[in-house]
């Protein structure tokens, strides 16, 4: 185990290097999705349509031919960046199809007789979306919003495994692909590097659900 | 809910101002797709050289690009199809013992369960087939794919199915004891089927999860579809189009398992409540 300890900035960093992945494309998803998710509830049929496509080919595609088609595919129409931004912005269009289907699902949970009660008792429309609908609607998104993030995060593993220089992933093969050092101590550290992030997510996560459960 | 509810009943004129909106919005879509088409266009990316060895029957290529991609859709589907059997033996195994074993044992599981469903799956695969070598374990690729793929999922698959025999009738397994079942024959005869068919839209959907999964094989090198696709492309210099078909392949493949996991959803549900919520669940299909 000394090859973690003797290593630990190596580690540290790229414990920074994930996290930062994932925390522009946990924006941009977000962004993206909560888009989509409006696409999807719009009264519009071709926005209908073009949320739902949109969700059906990210959700569908592994997030590894996203990727290979950022990577590989977009510079031949000239459009060139770095592994780092490719690898991102794929992460985050594929998790914008997860973070649009949980708001909607959100959305879509919020009784029906809620929003009419409100109208009944002389809100009018911002009123109730805002008063009513919207609180309720967030705090039942919550948990499934927050598996989206911890899955996304997971995920982000597979940006690095494209070669995005110094995060998690890319510290274990620096090590045993180009150093030789022994794989299971190395990897090891990495196991360790993602639980120190994705369990205390999880923990959190919890703890917050059940701040705002709402019976139902 | 519906949004209907949160505004006013549309009139005729708001009918036409939504049906107006309606042809703009379909517009811009239409001009957004054109543009990306001519933009492909006049990067030389919709030529027959480009395209043709994919889409074109009568093109040389075809025969033995296809040939090339169908081995690698059939790696794929059997890394899929042993990750599933795997964790689905193995994911049963760590519920039941996490239901009803003693209180450590539980602990340890649990445990299990934990650490395992933090890791990556593509670490867990990485994991697999650096680390195994080093205690002499010489697999195969595709095992070293279907043990990350497994330990990843059949925790996912464990969770699942306990989720499936926690939310039964509690009167289940009583009477089945009362009628002097022991706690095996209860678990096995009474609560597991009712629990698989539960959950068998969430197993369905997790399906989806693994065959996605399965492209993370390029990373051992494991020649499942994408890689044959990665070889093509060397050979074709045509990255853009290969991909594209590689994940309409993939996209028709996963929506078709996750219409099926609906249907079953909808079957099962229509089987328990009868026909006092038929109404209800027709809704909620119609408005997915």
């Amino acid at each position: 185990m000394d090859v973690i300890v003797e290593n630990l900035p190596m580690y540290l960093d790229g414990v920074r290097v994930t996290l930062l992945i994932c925390l522009y494309a946990a924006v941009l998803a977000l962004v993206l999705g909560t888009l989509m998710a409006s696409f999807r509830v719009s009264p519009l049929p071709p926005l209908r349509g073009a949320g739902a496509s949109w969700v059906t080919i990210f959700r569908n595609c592994p997030l590894t031919v996203v990727l290979f088609f950022m990577a590989f595919g977009l510079p031949e129409i000239g459009l060139n960046g770095s592994y780092f931004w490719f690898g991102t912005v794929g992460l985050a269009l594929y998790t914008s199809a997860f973070v649009c289907e949980a708001l909607r699902s959100g959305i879509n949970a919020v009784p029906a007789g809620q929003a009419e009660a409100a109208r009944a008792v002389g809100l009018d429309f911002s009123q109730t979306l805002s008063l009513v609908v919207l609180p309720q609607a967030v705090r039942t998104v919550i948990p499934p919003l927050g598996n989206v993030y911890i899955a996304m995060i997971k995920n982000s593993a597979i940006v690095g495994a494209f070669g995005v220089g110094g995060d998690l992933f890319a510290v274990g093969t620096t090590l045993t692909s180009a150093r030789g050092e022994a794989a299971l101590p190395v990897l090891t550290g990495v196991v360790i590097g993602y639980l120190i992030i994705t369990i205390p997510a999880g923990l959190l996560l919890g703890v917050v659900e059940r701040k705002v459960a709402i019976a139902r | 809910m519906t949004t209907q509810v949160l505004y006013e009943e549309p009139g005729p004129k708001a009918k036409r101002r939504s049906l107006f909106s309606s042809v703009g919005v379909g517009v811009v879509i239409l001009a957004v797709l054109t543009w990306v088409l001519v933009t492909l266009g006049a990067q030389g990316q919709l030529t027959v050289e480009k395209w043709g060895p994919l889409i074109d029957p009568t093109n040389g290529t075809f025969g033995p690009l296809w040939n090339l991609l169908g081995q690698g859709l059939l790696n794929t589907l059997l890394a899929a199809a042993l990750a599933v059997v795997l964790s689905l033996v193995l994911g049963t195994i760590l519920a039941l013992s996490r239901v009803t074993a003693a209180r450590w044992y539980r602990w340890a599981v649990v445990g299990l369960i934990e650490l395992l469903r933090g890791v990556p799956v593509v670490i867990a695969i990485f994991f697999a087939s650096r680390v195994l070598p080093e205690f002499g374990v010489d697999l195969s690729l595709v095992w070293y794919l279907v043990i990350g793929l497994t330990a990843y999922n059949m925790v996912i698959i464990a969770e699942i199915v306990r989720a499936g025999i926690l939310a039964l009738p509690r009167g289940q397994a009583e009477a089945a004891y009362a009628v002097g079942m022991t706690r095996g024959q209860v678990l096995r005869t009474v609560l597991l089927p009712q629990a698989f068919r539960a959950m068998l839209p969430a197993l369905i959907s997790q399906l989806v999860v693994i065959l996605k999964d399965t492209s993370l094989g390029f990373i051992i090198g494991y020649e499942d579809f994408v890689r044959q696709g990665q070889i093509i492309i060397q050979n074709l210099g045509n990255p853009i189009q290969t991909y594209i078909v590689i994940a309409i392949v993939f996209i028709v493949l996963n929506y078709a398992l996750s219409r099926l996991a609906i249907w079953v959803e909808h079957r099962i549900s229509h089987g328990r409540k009868a026909a006092t919520d038929a109404t209800a669940v027709e809704k909620e299909v119609a408005g997915d």
